[in-house]
Parts: C-alpha cells; sequence; structure tokens
C-alpha cells in the first residue's frame, strides 16, 4: 500500500521534473517550425498551425551562421583537445607522485575555476588587442583552457586515483617502462574520466557567451552564442524569433549527439574486473 | 636455457617513509630452481621483501642479488622477474590473449612468436575457450590462471608470488595448490611465494622462511620448522590445530604439566634443567588415549577431565582445560597477539584416533609422547630443547641474545 504511493509519488516528481526541463526546449523546437507571420502574433499557438522548413533553409544559407558554426566547432574541439591532454598529464602526476606544492597546484586550480568570468573580460580585451590576439581563435582558445583545465584536473585525478597503483606495477614488471606503463594501461583505464572531461570541457567552450562576444568583433572568430545576438532581421522591433530558434536547435543537437555517443564510455564500469571481484 | 637465478637477500632492511621498520635485517638465500615460502602473520613485512626483490620497493639497505647481479638499484623492467599480485592486476581493457601476451608485445618479440607462447601458455592452464575474453568476465580462478600465464609466458629468472590464492574459496584454493606445485616442478624455475597461510607454507615450499614484524625468525624446510621450532612463535605458527603450551618444571628427567608428570630423554631434559618455570609445548597429535594406545613406551599416562569431544572420523579432537600461572598466561596472551589474532586459550588440544570412544565430561586416561615435549623459556620465547642440526637456519638477533642473557642473570 504505502509502496504504491511511493511509486506513484515518484513518477508524479519525475514527470513534474521532465515538464520543467523539456518545456523550454520543445517551445524553441515548436518555434523553429513557425513562419514570421505566426512568431510576431500577439498570442501565439504552442505548435505551429502551419509548419515550415523556411527558417531552417533560412539559416544554412546564412553565411555568418555558417562561419560561426565553423568557428564554434573549431575553437571547443581544439581547446577541449589541448585541456584534455594537458589536464591528463597534470592529473597523473597528481595521482601518483608525491612532489611539493601538491596542495597548492590543485587550490590554484579551484580558485581559477571560480574566478568570474566577467571580470577578466576588460583585462583581456585590452591584453589581447595588444597581443594581436584580438578576434582570433587562439584569442578565445587560450581562456577557454584556462578555464576548464582545472575542472578536467580535478575530474581527471579522481580518476587516476581510482585505479589500482598494482596496475601500473604489474606493467612495470611486465616490463614497461613508466611511459608505456602510462599510456598502455593506466590511460585506457581511465578512458571514461578523460571523456568525462573532454566533454565538460567542450560544453563549455561552445556555450561560452561573455568572452566570445568581447574578444572578437567579426565572423572570423565569432562563436554561434555570440553571432546569435547578432541576429536581428530587417526590423529592429521585431526580432526574428522563428530564426533565432531554429539557430538554437541547430547549435544544440551536436551536444546531444556527443552526449548520446559517449553516455555509454563514461558509465561504463571500465575498471571492473581489474582485481578480485 | 640454463641460467643462475638464484636470489641472495643480504642483511635486507626496510624503513619506510614515516619511519616504519618493515623488514629489518633479513637475509635469505634462495637456491637456484628453489620454491622459498614466506610467510608470517599479516603485517610482518612479507609482501616488502618480495616487492624489494621485485623492484617496486626502495631497499634501505642491504644487498639484493640475483644470479651474480647487484640488483638493489635496478627498475623492475631490468630485473626479469615475473610476479603474481594478491589481486592478479590483470589490464581490463585487454582480452585474455592479450594480458597474456602483453609482456611480450613489450618485448617486441615477433607476433607468429607471440601466438605460439601465448597458446602454449594458454594450453598449460586451460585457458584456451577463454582466450577472447575480457578479465572482468571471468571468474576468480579463471583470473587466477591468467595472471599465471602473464608470468609464465615471459620465461623470467624468478617467478614471485604474493598469496595468489588468498581470494579463493577453499575448494580451488586445494586445486590451484597443487597445480602451482607442479607446474614449479616442470618449469624448474626459481620462485618466492609470499603466503600468511601456514598449509600453503608447508605443502608448497622446499624451505621456508618464517618472519614476525619484519625479523626472520627460522628458514627451514616445512619439517624441519615442524619439529623443530626456534621459538614460541615459530612453534604456535606452524601447525593446525596449533602446538599446545603449558606451564612446566623440569625436576629430572621427568616435566611436571598442570596433569601430571611426563617423563623426557635425559638430553632434553639436561637442556632444560634448573631454569624454573618454562613452557612446554606439545603438538595435538602427541596424544593418544591410553586405551587405544598399545605400545606406551617413551611416554607417560595421566588422567583429565575432558571438556568438549570433537569426532571427525578418521581422529578425534578432545579439549581439556587447565589453569595456567601468570607468567605463562602473560606469554600466551603475546603470542597470541604475535600470531594475528589467533586465540591461545588455556585449554590443551589432543587429537586422538577415531576409534577412541572417550566421551565428552569423562575422566579420561591420555597417553603423552615425552620424546616429541619441547621446552621453551617463558622470558625469550626461545625452544631450549631445538635440535640445532635439524633446524635449519635460526638467526641470532640482538634483542633475542639480550633476552636470553636476561634471564640467565
Ligand atoms: N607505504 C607504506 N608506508 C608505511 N608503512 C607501510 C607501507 N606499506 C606497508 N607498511 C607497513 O609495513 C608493514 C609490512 O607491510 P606488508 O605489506 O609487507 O605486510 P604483509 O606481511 O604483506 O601483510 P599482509 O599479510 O597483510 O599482506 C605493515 O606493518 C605496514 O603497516
Ligand atoms: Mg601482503
Amino acid at each position: 500500500m504505502g509502496e504504491t504511493r511511493a511509486k506513484i509519488g515518484t513518477w508524479l516528481g519525475f514527470l513534474l521534473i521532465l515538464v520543467w526541463c523539456l518545456l523550454p526546449v520543445v517551445w524553441i523546437i515548436s518555434l523553429s517550425f513557425k513562419g514570421p507571420t505566426e512568431t510576431a502574433a500577439g498570442s501565439p499557438q504552442f505548435l505551429p498551425k502551419e509548419p515550415t522548413l523556411q527558417n531552417y533553409s533560412d539559416i544554412i544559407d546564412n553565411p555568418d551562421f555558417k562561419d560561426s558554426l565553423i568557428n564554434s566547432f573549431g575553437i571547443a574541439a581544439i581547446s577541449t583537445f589541448l585541456s584534455v591532454i594537458l589536464a591528463t598529464l597534470a592529473a597523473y602526476a597528481i595521482a601518483r607522485l608525491d612532489f611539493k606544492g601538491k596542495r597548492l597546484v590543485l587550490s590554484i586550480a579551484l580558485a581559477i575555476a571560480m574566478f568570474p568570468v566577467v571580470a577578466l573580460v576588460g583585462p583581456l580585451f585590452d591584453l589581447w588587442r595588444t597581443l594581436g590576439l584580438f578576434n582570433t581563435w587562439p584569442g578565445l582558445i587560450i581562456p577557454y583552457m584556462s578555464f576548464t583545465l582545472p575542472l578536467a584536473i580535478w575530474t581527471l585525478s579522481a580518476f587516476f586515483r581510482e585505479i589500482p597503483w598494482e596496475m601500473e606495477q604489474a606493467a612495470q614488471v611486465d616490463g614497461a617502462t613508466s611511459w608505456q606503463a602510462f599510456r598502455k594501461v593506466i590511460v585506457p583505464l581511465a578512458a571514461p574520466g578523460v571523456f568525462t572531461a573532454a566533454i565538460l570541457t567542450f560544453f563549455f567552450a561552445w556555450n561560452e557567451f561573455v568572452l566570445a562576444l568581447s574578444l572578437t568583433s567579426t565572423t572570423q572568430a565569432r562563436t554561434v552564442p555570440a553571432q546569435l545576438s547578432f541576429f536581428v532581421g530587417p526590423d529592429p522591433f521585431n526580432p526574428p524569433y522563428g530564426q533565432l530558434a531554429t539557430a538554437s536547435v541547430v547549435v544544440t543537437v551536436p551536444i546531444i549527439v556527443i552526449v548520446l555517443l559517449f553516455q555509454r564510455k563514461i558509465v561504463a564500469g571500465l575498471t571492473s574486473g581489474a582485481v578480485k571481484g | 636455457m640454463s641460467r643462475l637465478a638464484a636470489i641472495d637477500m643480504k642483511n635486507i632492511v626496510k624503513e619506510y617513509g614515516d619511519g616504519f621498520l618493515a623488514v629489518n635485517d633479513v637475509s635469505i638465500d634462495v637456491q637456484d630452481g628453489e620454491f622459498m615460502i614466506l610467510v608470517g602473520p599479516s603485517g610482518c613485512g612479507k609482501s616488502t621483501l618480495l616487492r624489494m626483490i621485485v623492484g617496486l620497493e626502495d631497499i634501505t639497505g642491504g644487498e639484493m642479488m640475483i644470479g651474480d647481479k647487484l640488483v638493489n638499484d635496478l627498475a623492475p623492467r631490468d630485473r626479469n622477474l615475473a610476479m603474481v599480485f594478491q589481486n592478479y592486476a590483470l589490464y581490463p581493457h585487454l582480452t585474455v590473449y592479450e594480458n597474456i601476451a602483453f609482456p611480450l608485445r613489450l618485448a617486441h618479440v615477433p607476433d607468429a612468436e607471440i601466438d605460439r607462447k601465448v597458446r602454449d601458455a594458454s594450453k598449460t592452464l586451460e585457458l584456451d575457450e577463454h582466450l577472447d575474453r575480457k578479465p572482468g568476465n571471468l571468474s576468480g580462478g579463471q583470473r587466477q590462471r591468467v595472471a599465471m600465464g602473464r608470468a609464465i609466458v615471459r620465461e623470467a629468472d624468478a617467478f614471485l608470488f604474493d598469496e595468489p590464492l588468498s581470494n579463493l574459496d577453499a575448494k580451488l584454493r586445494g586445486q590451484m595448490r597443487t597445480e602451482i606445485t607442479r607446474l614449479q616442478k616442470r618449469l624448474g624455475i626459481t620462485t618466492v611465494y609470499v603466503t600468511h597461510d601456514q598449509t600453503e607454507a608447508m605443502t608448497l615450499g622446499d624451505r621456508v622462511a618464517v618472519l614476525k614484524r619484519g625479523v626472520l625468525q627460522q628458514l627451514a624446510t616445512p619439517r624441519e620448522l615442524y619439529e623443530n621450532p626456534c621459538n614460541l612463535f615459530v612453534a604456535g605458527f606452524i601447525g593446525s590445530p596449533p602446538m599446545n603450551f603449558l606451564p612446566a618444571t623440569v625436576e629430572g628427567n621427568t616435566v611436571k604439566l598442570p596433569f601430571g608428570a611426563v617423563d623426557v630423554p635425559p638430553e632434553r631434559a639436561e637442556k632444560a634443567a634448573g631454569k624454573g618455570l618454562l613452557m612446554a609445548g606439545i603438538r595435538p597429535e602427541n596424544f593418544e588415549d591410553a586405551s587405544v594406545r598399545t605400545d606406551k613406551g617413551g611416554g607417560s599416562t595421566f588422567r583429565a577431565e575432558v571438556d568438549v569431544v570433537e569426532w571427525l572420523g578418521n581422529e578425534t579432537y578432545a579439549y581439556i582445560p587447565y589453569e595456567a600461572p601468570p607468567e605463562v598466561e602473560a606469554q600466551l596472551r603475546q603470542l597470541e597477539r604475535d600470531l594475528d589474532g589467533e586465540t591461545m586459550h588455556t585449554q590443551l588440544v589432543v587429537s586422538l584416533d577415531g576409534s577412541s570412544r572417550i566421551k565428552a565430561g569423562e575422566d579420561a586416561e591420555i597417553w603423552v609422547d615425552g620424546r616429541k615435549v619441547q621446552l621453551f623459556d617463558p622470558a625469550s620465547g626461545d625452544n631450549l630443547t631445538v635440535d640445532l642440526d635439524n633446524a635449519g637456519r635460526i638467526p641470532v638477533h640482538g634483542t633475542q641474545q639480550a633476552a636470553q642473557s636476561g634471564a640467565a642473570g
């Protein structure tokens, strides 16, 4: 009796959270299929009256959007790649070696992660202009890396700590150098951690707005979230809601695909069976 | 392929970073092809010693020789030893085949040769049908065999085992024990095997090194350890059920025990004469039901009330409680701590013939073999009646010497 009630309660809560989270997403998707007349209407209905693909073809033909999409991909991918490599090496050292100042490194990393991005915009703007990094890919990649590295290092060192020391020692006894043991045993075992760190980094770079807006001036380096704010349309009092929604959908899809692709990898208990079960 | 792979440890010391002395002045010479057991209660430094042999732990002091090479400062991969870890340490992301092939791949052995060697090993270990599986899906015994496979493909100079059977259930453990003996005899490879299980120590080893708190107590064959333990610790550790320890005083050629007097051979009595209160060590099987025993020569009989009787078919265990004076009681408690929680009751455990009709609560007549009685100094724990010619090597330690002279003075 009490059990069924608890079950019903669980499902109710579940449903509530689902609606709460998904409603805006569904709303945006629905918007992306509406024509301009419908979005401009005073009280639009939830589902499009006359579903149209016009927004999608418009956005694909928009060269600014295409450029910013390429920028987004390139910048996010490069920062992820570099950040994960650096974080893997750093996290391994932190998890395995006993060196002076280890705690200091970890606390500084944490402090950086907590640093408000907005506070950096001004100084970075000046600095980048002097160094010629303004409105370039590296100009965004560098700050993205420094903001994602701490998180990646923390996640990865937690993963490395989980891997039994003996894995590595076994490899060394089997004839591996430290580097071989790291590459052939530790990294494959830490794969779920590496993927987690990679996805977190990618998301950050992909979604970041403030820096992308302030450190760029043209579509040479501007990413999609920043570019979206430049979608004004012909009438300044009537923003192209349909197109904005479509752009949102287009940038969200890759994220969902990535999550679905790597979800298994992240969840897979790859270390199971390493030691006695 | 005959290479000298003796392992010679000379005065090995290990002090951990926190100042803990885990291994203290241990010297063990493992002969080429010998099966050497390191045994002792938990925390006595067995694993530490093994890891120093293989190179996973720095050596604080002493010399580690493999063959005629000093290896103190060599990295593990330069020592050419194969090790089976306590929890196997298989690579979970690789198949059984690749796990076994791993050391060969690192050595850049040609693929064809790898394949031949891996299949050889898997045949020996009956792993053929599991070669494509991941270790995570194997049973404990299968994992254990994969770990062995990874060790034997190598043609290493020696095998090192760290409690390889401790994760298996009793039956499998018995099987694998025979398996390991067979394999070792066939390959004739020098082996050092760590265990805290005295059955494994007795059955597997050519020689056994007994350690206590990082100090080598005795290095001898299983038989020598059993018949001539150098002190209370070794006597209590080797044998199951353990040796009985009773308060005793020697008068002439008789030893006075709580139950009565037992005649012992004069040369034994002589070694223990005039030492006051001693501890007598008598193994359970050195007792017998007096009505079953026909030849009563060399021993004495006594009467005692039996508390509990356990009949096992081929033999019977009878338990006889006794009172111990405080000195003996204290020594027994100390021994209990040293032996890692094995409880030393002030009760006699005697193993009688299965045909014995003695019942619980009965006043029984028990025969005891006086020739097998060992006498220990309760202060130092040393065996006074040890036959040094048949006791292997008993290292002399500063602390024990001090205890001896203290007891004498
Ligand atoms: N890294 C370390 N730092 C400090 N002390 C250690 C370290 N590793 C082990 N010790 C100590 O050294 C002693 C011996 O440890 P070791 O692992 O060799 O014991 P063992 O005989 O293998 O015991 P077990 O049967 O439980 O495996 C223990 O008392 C342990 O506390
Ligand atoms: Mg151990």
